[in-house]
């Protein structure tokens, strides 16, 4: 007994570590990958792109990385806040001021979860314009457009919690954009037997209006059922990487003379030479181990990621407004900035704004790999010289047109200006958000007529759509100030 | 026809159960979050005594979230909540009322001047109470024009 007492420590670690934490040889790294949960995620080798820095950025770990951060610090927060309309705004305040670390904890909640979805919406373009999207990898594609809606509604629901000015009207705003099909149903007189908005409102709220209950159901989503959905996708997100061929690269690039292929004759050894074999420290067709080159990647990007967020949290406070009043709107009510691209849109047509123009964004970006099956250009960022040209073009005639329409709108108005009496349908059908799709649409066409290239043209008008949300992102979060007046600055804000 | 093999047929029979018993449970169960009962403060408002609304007068009342007037026809209620996407519109005896969040505009009366509101502000019915007080229905709309005369 003695004997195994002894012997404990040493049989602990060989019972929990399956085969070495200290692999010597290639071999060893490799089974040391494969015997672990964790390090099994990712293949033994990989190509020696994924590890280039230009060609991913990191994007998708940095996505990663501020959802752990995200986890972490929302189980802490848990802690304190309390889902309580009498009670929740104070125990954010008890965060923030009272309780140990509560406002740095906080502040690096925040900062994470903006951190992710610029994370994700860079991703999402990287993939795109590399066109990583291509067969076989289409499904990884649904499944990251998946987790963009799901790390935007883990934001939307979150802004509730803290029950302050910003959050009460921001809230209000969103689930009213849930009820906006009324828009079209009152229109058409159905909504007495269809009212899908109604519907999507109260099971968002559980009442009809924003209360208690929808406080409960803002909190449920945020803290269980989101996050877990979220957990479960991330992992077919990674698992599909790994078995759709890892980092997508461009296979028809001529290979490296010095990288060893599969054998496919083998050698018998004619001469002694001097030198090393050619085969020295060069893996099978340009691949390297993942241990440890991927994971010191791997583990820069995650110490870069939580130094951005620790030194924004250390000099940004999260901002936290007075306690929520329902009898008197902030002004401007403004939701966080990556939704005031679709605010400017909703100050247009609610339900165009709010659902019509995402819905058709989401189908056609889930379409694209779909519609584009030409398997050139995968692993080359725009495809090659061309596909930059019409990145460029695009850029500018996206930022172009949308700038156009944005100051026709501010300077002159629209319809309902000039026509008074008009009906809302046509409001609900012609107004500047819906002109700027169709723009962007005959755009991507022409392009398509012109160049014959599917991808062109999706590279087209996905650009096209990327400057447009930037542009309308800007003009809601800079340029509008009360009543959703244009301002060029905020200083020149009427004082009231 | 349909050509499969005992064992095929009893799998398929047994899947085919599964997935319809499953199915029947699953919607069961999500009937949960819809509410078969809205609930929320009473939205019947006593106001008090009409005499103490001079004529002429408007009162923006914030709990009942709307406005009361009263000119000499007689007293309306309209209601300060737009029609565009639920904040609270302000209100100036000239202009008529101006919704902070996104810039909709409406005349006096209500009806929608500018922005994006689809529908004007809704007219709320005002009547008497038993008790003789003055009590807005927020539930139930009126059309435009309607005015209440006490006595």
């Amino acid at each position: 007994m003695i004997e195994n007492l002894k012997a404990l420590p040493q049989n602990l670690r060989d019972s929990v570590v399956r085969y070495t934490l200290h692999p010597t040889s290639d071999r060893e790294r490799s089974q040391a990958t494969f015997h672990n949960l964790f390090l099994h995620l990712q293949s033994v080798r990989v190509h020696r792109n994924t590890l280039r820095v230009a060609y991913s950025f990191g994007l998708g770990l940095i996505t990663t990385a501020s959802f752990v951060l995200l986890t972490l610090t929302g189980i802490l927060l848990m802690v304190y806040y309390k889902p309580s309309t009498e009670l929740a705004y104070g125990s954010v305040k008890d965060i923030h001021f009272v309780v140990p670390a509560g406002r740095f904890i906080r502040n690096i909640h925040r900062w994470a979860a903006h951190l992710m979805v610029v994370a994700v919406f860079l991703h999402m373009a990287r993939v795109f314009y590399t066109g990583s999207y291509k067969k076989p990898r289409e499904f990884n594609w649904l499944v990251g457009l998946a987790l963009l809606v799901l790390t935007l509604g883990l934001s939307f629901t979150g802004y509730l919690l803290p029950w302050d000015q910003l959050a009460y009207w921001a809230i209000t705003i969103g689930a009213n954009i849930a009820n906006s099909p009324r828009e079209v149903t009152d229109a058409l007189h159905i909504t007495k037997f269809l009212d899908v908005g109604g519907f999507q409102k109260q099971l968002l709220l559980g009442a009809n209006y924003v209360g208690q209950e929808a406080l409960i159901r803002f909190y449920v989503l945020h803290v269980a059922a989101l996050p877990i959905l979220m957990a479960m996708l991330m992992g077919v997100h990674f698992w599909r990487v790994r078995k759709d061929g890892g980092l997508s690269r461009d296979e028809t690039a001529p290979r490296d003379p010095n990288d060893v292929f599969s054998p496919t004759k083998t050698y018998g050894l004619m001469a002694v030479v001097r030198g090393r074999t050619p085969a020295v420290g060069r893996g099978p067709e340009g691949t390297v181990q993942s241990w440890p080159h991927l994971l010191w990647a791997e583990m820069a990007v995650f110490m870069f990621t939580v130094a951005v967020t620790l030194a924004l949290s250390y000099f940004f406070d999260a901002p936290l407004k007075e306690m929520a009043d329902p009898a008197i709107p902030e002004n401007p009510a403004k939701a966080p900035w990556y939704f005031l691209g679709l605010q400017e849109l909703v100050s247009y047509s609610a339900f165009m704004g709010g659902v019509g123009i995402p819905t058709i964004a989401l189908i056609g970006l889930g379409l694209i790999p779909y519609l584009d099956r030409d398997p050139r250009g995968v692993g080359k960022w725009f495809g090659g010289p061309e596909g930059k040209r019409i990145f460029w073009l695009s850029t500018v005639f996206g930022l172009i047109s949308v700038v156009a329409l944005l100051a026709l709108t501010v300077n002159c108005g629209w319809l309902r200006n000039w026509i008074p009496s008009i009906p809302q349908p046509v409001i609900t059908l012609i107004n500047p958000g819906t002109v700027i799709v169709l723009l962007y649409a005959a755009w991507s066409l022409w392009i398509l007529r012109r160049t014959a290239s599917l991808r062109l043209s999706a590279v087209a008008l996905f650009t096209c759509f990327l400057a447009g949300f930037v542009v309308l992102t800007s003009m809601g979060s800079i340029f509008r100030g009360p009543n959703w007046q244009f301002y060029w600055w905020p200083s020149q804000w009427p004082v009231h | 026809m349909f050509d499969a093999g005992r064992r095929d047929f009893l799998g398929l029979a047994a899947i085919g159960s599964a997935l319809a018993a499953l199915g029947t449970a699953l919607a069961g169960v999500l009937r949960l979050p819809k509410p078969a009962v809205l609930p929320g403060p009473m939205r019947v408002y006593k106001l008090g005594d009409p005499a103490q609304f001079a004529v002429g007068s408007v009162v923006k009342m914030d709990a009942e979230q709307l406005y009361l007037f009263r000119d000499e026809r007689g007293f309306h209620a309209i209601s300060s909540v737009c029609t565009h996407l639920g904040c609270i519109v302000a209100h100036s005896e000239r202009e008529g009322f101006a919704c902070p969040c996104h810039g909709s505009k409406f005349d006096t009366q209500g009806k929608v001047t500018g922005g994006p509101a689809p529908t004007g502000l809704a007219w709320l019915e005002v009547s008497l109470s038993p008790d003789g007080q003055l009590q807005v229905n927020g539930e139930t709309e009126v059309s435009r024009g309607t005015r209440f005369q006490v006595g």
